[in-house]
């Protein structure tokens, strides 16, 4: 990707919710920037979220492309889970939480007034921070998603998405022999994989990770990074980590946030600094505070 | 590095580092909070013991002499040797029944519908509020609420004096309770369990009955049970709504008969029993409240056993 990181203002309220938007935005794309950017899958347009009075984060554009991993970087309180959560409006069950402004998913427009947040959260896939199993068998955990979408109803057909999925999170061989077991017994590692086996496992056209492998060791680690890179011609991926090697190794995308201080009223908020190639964002940076961040000087 | 081993630390010998870690120190503070502490709970136990070794003292002499007789005998206003507690012991597990049926869906309903669908609206903030408020309400006050609406204004649907009526009306006794036990074990229920459900694509029902529920259900049941053990001990409220104290007539009626005919409970039998001037009527008093209080006690180890069956790590 070579584009300038200048936020995408085509709003084409025409397409919007019919199923040409995809080709439709894509291709009115193309007469301003090269021809092989790939389509958006997500667009934010100014997009401001609220917990209560108090701005987490402020007029936020960012784009999202398809079969790429995109990786959000930046100190904490920033506000990176915050945008995450807007892509699956996951923000709708925080109360406090308001959304303003525009999220595009494929063109159409997330919280538009006819959108049903359980269709998006069934085909943008999210696994949490700290790994959160059902309290329920191994195979339960991954059957119930593809058993309420109404994926497959019959045991044998779940049981070919329970392995097909668990084999995905390079979590088979560990679990094969125990698949009615709890999945409370499982390590804190084999948890994280199995929700990430458990989100892959309704098919769905995102996967959202929060800092999927804070709680894991190095071995782990790499394979849940080896899993993204595998996975990533089939799905899209929006990976937030406080590890900046993590991020150079694995993202192609990084966009960077950052804390605002209002000098008045002290006020704290996350801001978007700036968004680019991978390799651009972490060697040659367009804006100091971002190079102050990935090479570890900052304050 | 110094720090590779404690004892190379400044020079100074093994035993000097750790000199004071087993010698038995004595610290009264503590000791004396322990002490105090223990007091208290000792108290308090003391109080139930004397309780219920006066009440088994007082009744030894019946359990002796005619314990079958009096568990499965009928109330009785004038004979102290023949009276018995059977219909009081029926009546109070119809009147569980009845509270069961009603309070426990009603109940668990509202507290869903506050918690799951409804919990930041200011609606629900008000209605917790009251559901509080009416926890608090003396139980004398419902009964006046269930002879004004039980059994008069829908006396036609209850059969007016009947265990249905006193049975609708404990329900409405135990009902803010089960909604506040209930809204508590909705609350517990982490977050990330529902985020996790939410996540998969699953609507606000499929995340209640799937996950919500079934995490919040050994707290559930065990409120539940607790608030029946409330009703079975409740007098006040049936008396108003009018279970018989005096002479009970029941002959074979089948069970929808029972339900609207006169009935009593053992709170009440234990009352009109301590009303009578004969001094023979002590021991049935006392004998009756040993049933009563073997009722309850057995209501709250269910709790117990169920709160441990169906508890659940997350
Ligand atoms: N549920 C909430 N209610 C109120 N404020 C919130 C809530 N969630 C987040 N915030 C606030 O929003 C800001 C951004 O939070 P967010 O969790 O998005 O940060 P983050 O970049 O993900 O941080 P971290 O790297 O520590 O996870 C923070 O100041 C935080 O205190
Ligand atoms: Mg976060």
């Amino acid at each position: 990707m070579t584009e300038s990181g200048k936020p995408m203002n085509i709003v084409n309220e025409n397409v919007v919710g019919s199923d040409s938007g995809l080709q439709t935005i894509a291709s009115s794309e193309r007469t301003e920037v090269d021809t092989d950017t790939p389509p958006f899958v997500f667009e934010t347009i100014d997009l401001n979220v609220y917990y209560g009075d108090f701005r987490a984060v402020r007029d936020v554009n960012l784009t999202v492309a398809k079969n790429e991993i995109t990786a959000l970087i930046g100190p904490s309180g920033c506000g990176k889970s915050t945008v995450l959560r807007c892509f699956d409006r996951m923000n709708d069950l925080i109360e406090t939480a308001r959304v303003d402004g525009r999220v595009l998913y494929h063109g159409l427009d997330l919280y538009g007034p006819d959108v049903d947040a359980v269709e998006v959260r069934r085909r943008v896939g999210m696994v949490f921070q700290k790994p959160n199993p059902f309290p329920k068998s191994i195979f339960d955990n991954i059957a119930y998603g593809p058993r309420i979408s109404g994926m497959a109803k019959k045991k044998a057909d779940l049981a070919v998405i329970v392995e097909r999925s668990l084999r995905k999170a390079a979590l088979w061989d560990e679990v094969k022999d125990r698949l009615s077991s709890s999945a409370l017994g499982m390590s804190g590692g084999q948890q994280q994989r199995l929700c990430i086996a458990r989100a892959i496992a309704v098919d769905p056209d995102v996967l959202l990770m929060d800092e999927p492998c804070s709680s894991l060791d190095p071995i782990a680690t790499t394979r849940i990074e080896e899993l993204m890179k595998e996975i990533k011609d089939e799905y899209t991926i929006v990976i937030v980590t406080h590890n900046m090697q993590q991020a150079a190794r694995v993202s192609d995308r990084t966009a960077f946030f950052s804390v605002e201080v209002n000098e008045q009223s002290d006020a704290r908020t996350g801001i978007l600094v700036e968004a680019d190639a991978t390799e651009k964002i972490f060697s040659t940076p367009a804006d100091d505070r971002t190079e102050r961040y990935v090479t570890g000087r900052f304050g | 590095m110094a720090l590779s081993s404690p004892a190379s630390i400044g020079g100074g010998t093994s035993r000097a580092m750790t000199a004071g870690l087993t010698g038995k120190s004595f610290d009264v503070k503590s000791k004396m909070v322990e002490a105090a502490l223990v007091l208290t709970l000792a108290a308090s136990m003391l109080i139930l013991l004397v309780l219920i070794v006066d009440l088994l003292a007082t009744s030894w002499p019946l359990w002796t002499d005619r314990p079958g007789d009096f568990l499965t005998g009928s109330l009785n206003s004038a004979n102290a040797q023949s009276a018995g507690v059977w219909q009081g012991i029926k009546g109070t597990l119809m009147l569980c029944l009845v509270v069961m049926v009603v309070a426990f869906p009603l109940g668990v309903a509202c507290a869903v519908y506050l918690e799951e669908y409804s919990s930041g609206s200011r609606f629900a903030k008000w209605t917790r509020i009251n559901v509080r408020n009416l926890a608090g309400v003396p139980s004398i006050v419902y009964g006046l609420l269930g002879l004004a609406i039980f059994v008069n204004a829908i006396g036609g649907f209850t059969g007016g004096r009947t265990v249905f009526a006193g049975g609708l009306t404990l329900a409405a006794l135990v009902l803010p309770i089960v909604v506040i036990t209930t809204s508590e074990a909705l609350r517990a229920v982490p977050r990330p369990i529902r985020e996790g459900a939410f996540g998969v694509g699953a609507t606000q029902w499929e995340v209640v009955k799937d996950h919500v529920l079934p995490a919040a259900a050994p707290g559930i049941l065990t409120g539940t049970v607790l608030s029946l053990a409330r009703a079975a001990g409740e007098a006040a409220p049936i008396l108003l709504v009018g279970a018989a104290t005096g002479l009970l007539r029941t002959g074979n009626q089948s069970f929808v008969e029972q339900l609207t005919g006169p009935f009593t409970a053992m709170p009440v039998v234990i009352f009109s029993y301590a009303r009578q001037p004969d001094d023979a009527f002590r021991e049935a008093t006392a004998a009756a409240s040993v049933v009563l209080l073997a009722l309850v006690l057995l209501m709250n180890a269910l709790a117990i056993w169920l709160r441990n069956r169906y508890d659940r790590k997350w």
